[in-house]
């Protein structure tokens, strides 16, 4: 098993949406190395045709009667948010102004 | 008004009795609850069990109680007992923190299922209790809070992830609390601090309104101080949800009726061979095996049992949780609730999503995103987290072909006492290790029950013995439990918490 390199942590970073210091990317470069070869042992066991578990038990999909219900308010739905605006979730822009 | 000794005798008395007592009208929920909450005052300061505790709103339920009470309703066996609730449940009325920063002080626009459905018995929510950050952890050492300490040895961690919940009970702050088990984090802390604590069967319990980490492992469940207390809690809250996809539709097991049975005559008992040996410390394994005889004695017949699929459990739930844990926690993105910084009018929606993410997670939480991210990454979705699902596959098989030739299995619930704060906080693998017994039930969503066995003689802490069982056979774990009990208590002349510290 390869060891993780620092690279590819920043990238797991990246994708995580975790904007990591430094330092902390050399500690989990470390740590997720000791930690995934230890439970790379599942490669060993599993082998051949074992269907896959997502799941303790069998799941089959639920449905419910199409029915008009009270839900939160909007003071109720914004009332945790950290920005609000005209009753909206007020975010951060999302475009770039290349884009 | 309440004397000083009247409120000594309302915190030594077990659930089952002060809802005798409050229903008699010895006591009133008001007297109940502020005596527990004067105990709270004068030994958490020593514990740190609980993040929030507001006493006018607990005060406030008390009433509400016993106006209900009054007014004839009948509200079950747990009216006017209060509860601790683990910081993982929503509560419209007190914050709820997950002990993260990236959720502090957000109030829930409504109540988790166990919340409301504990509200509705009349039981009084005295506040919530700490634990490892999004119940990632064995130890509560993870909470961005700071620590709650072993009411046995202040020196040592009270288990976890529900460790606040534990402790809280153990020291005599709370008679019953909730918690929440995905790999252990019930019955591993009720194990170090002497208590009963079970995990139901999956779907027995709901996850509506619990904050997630691993949805197809999380599990709520009792603490209590003894195996009556932890059932009656248990049905309390239990059985099936609509607001819960994953939720069970059939009734909860008769796990109140199982624990006042306490009969073990003819019972088949499995021994997990896997479950000892390197790891194990040795006045563990000795309680544990004095258990066995007793169990034995009481009639039970027991046998060894190979489940050789658990020595790769504790591998496959560090592929399973993260990665469910990686995807539950997308949700906290800066957006909609919960912390936001950085956000100073030129960074990007994602730039301040990275930002508030690395301030507001702490470290185990961001090691299991990442992890997580790892397993579940083009390339490495097969061999990782593929791989788990099929070790999942083989766990479930041993666990049916065990419970063909037996009605129960039982092990050691931890393979070591509480151990000291700090120990395993620079070490992952080490801290994984204190939830290897108790990670196969989650992965074949079975239910189980953690009981005290004594005190492991080498340094006189808790030991906890597990008893397993099917999914939805949850009061066999209770039968079991309460004979067992029953047997050490009058072997030992007093049941084990009375030998406590924190004993009153």
């Amino acid at each position: 098993m390869s060891a993780i390199t620092r690279d590819e942590v920043a990238h797991l970073a990246r994708l995580s949406r975790l904007a990591l210091q430094e330092d902390e990317l050399d500690q989990l470069a470390a740590q997720l190395d000791v930690i995934i070869s230890a439970v790379a042992k599942v490669q060993e066991v599993a082998t051949g045709d074992i269907p896959p578990s997502s799941h303790a038990l069998p799941l089959t999909n639920v449905y419910r009667p199409d029915e008009v219900h009270q839900g939160l308010s909007p003071e109720e739905a914004l009332a945790g948010a950290p920005a609000v605006e005209d009753q909206r979730f007020r975010v951060p822009q999302i475009l770039g102004e290349e884009e | 008004m309440t004397s000083a000794e009247e409120r000594a005798e309302i915190i030594r008395l077990s659930a089952a009795e002060i809802g005798a007592a409050v229903k008699a009208g010895t006591y009133t929920a008001v007297q109940v609850t502020e005596a527990f909450l004067d105990r709270a005052a004068e030994v958490d300061g020593d514990i740190s069990a609980f993040l929030h505790i507001d006493r006018e709103t607990a005060l406030a339920q008390a009433r509400s109680v016993d106006t209900r009470l009054a007014s004839g309703a009948d509200l079950g066996p747990l009216a006017g007992v209060p509860v601790a609730h683990k910081d993982v449940f929503t509560t419209v009325d007190m914050p709820t923190t997950a002990a993260s920063k990236i959720l502090e002080g957000w109030r829930p626009p409504y109540d988790a299922t166990v919340t409301a459905r504990l509200r509705e018995a009349g039981l009084v929510i005295l506040g919530k209790t700490n634990m490892d950050e999004f119940a990632m952890g064995s130890s509560t050492e993870n909470s961005a809070y700071g620590v709650t300490r072993n009411p046995w040895d202040l020196a040592r961690i009270p288990g976890g992830s529900s460790g606040g919940s534990s402790a809280a009970v153990a020291a005599f702050e709370a008679p019953l609390a909730t918690g929440t088990d995905t790999g252990g984090s019930i019955r591993q802390p009720a194990a170090v601090c002497g208590l009963v604590g079970a995990k139901p069967t999956y779907g027995g319990s709901s996850r509506y309104g619990l904050i997630a980490f691993a949805s197809s492992l999380d599990t709520p469940g009792p603490f209590a101080r003894n195996v009556l207390d932890a059932a009656l809690l248990h049905e309390a809250f239990s059985g099936h949800d609509p607001h819960d996809s994953t939720s069970i539709d059939a009734p909860v097991p008769p796990v109140v009726e199982a624990a006042k049975r306490a009969d073990i005559e003819g019972m088949r008992i499995g021994v997990v061979k896997e479950f000892a040996g390197e790891g194990y410390q040795p006045g563990v394994l000795q309680r544990f095996h004095e258990a066995v005889e007793t169990l034995e004695s009481l009639g039970a017949k027991v046998v060894e049992v190979s489940c050789p699929s658990f020595d790769t459990a504790l591998a496959a739930y560090y592929l399973i949780a993260p990665s469910e844990c990686s995807s539950n926690l997308a949700r906290f993105d800066a957006m909609r609730y919960g912390l936001r910084v950085e956000d100073d009018g030129t960074r990007s929606a994602e730039e301040v999503m990275s930002l508030t993410r690395a301030k507001g997670f702490g470290p185990e939480v961001k090691r299991r995103i990442m992890l997580g991210t790892y397993a579940l990454s083009s390339g490495y979705y097969d061999a990782y987290y593929g791989s788990a699902q099929q070790v999942r596959t083989l766990i479930k098989r041993d666990f049916e072909a065990a419970f063909k030739d037996v009605d129960v299995l039982v092990s050691p619930t931890a393979p070591t006492t509480a151990f000291p704060i700090g120990e395993r906080a620079d070490d992952p693998m080490a801290m994984y290790l204190a939830d290897l017994c108790t990670i196969p039930t989650n992965l074949a969503g079975n239910a189980a029950l953690s009981v005290p066995c004594g005190l492991a003689p080498e340094d006189g802490l808790p030991v906890g013995l597990q008893i397993m069982a099917p999914a939805l056979a949850d009061d066999r774990t209770y039968r079991v439990g309460a004979a067992f009990e029953a047997a050490l208590n009058s072997k030992s002349g007093a049941d084990l918490l009375s030998t406590s510290p924190y004993a009153v």
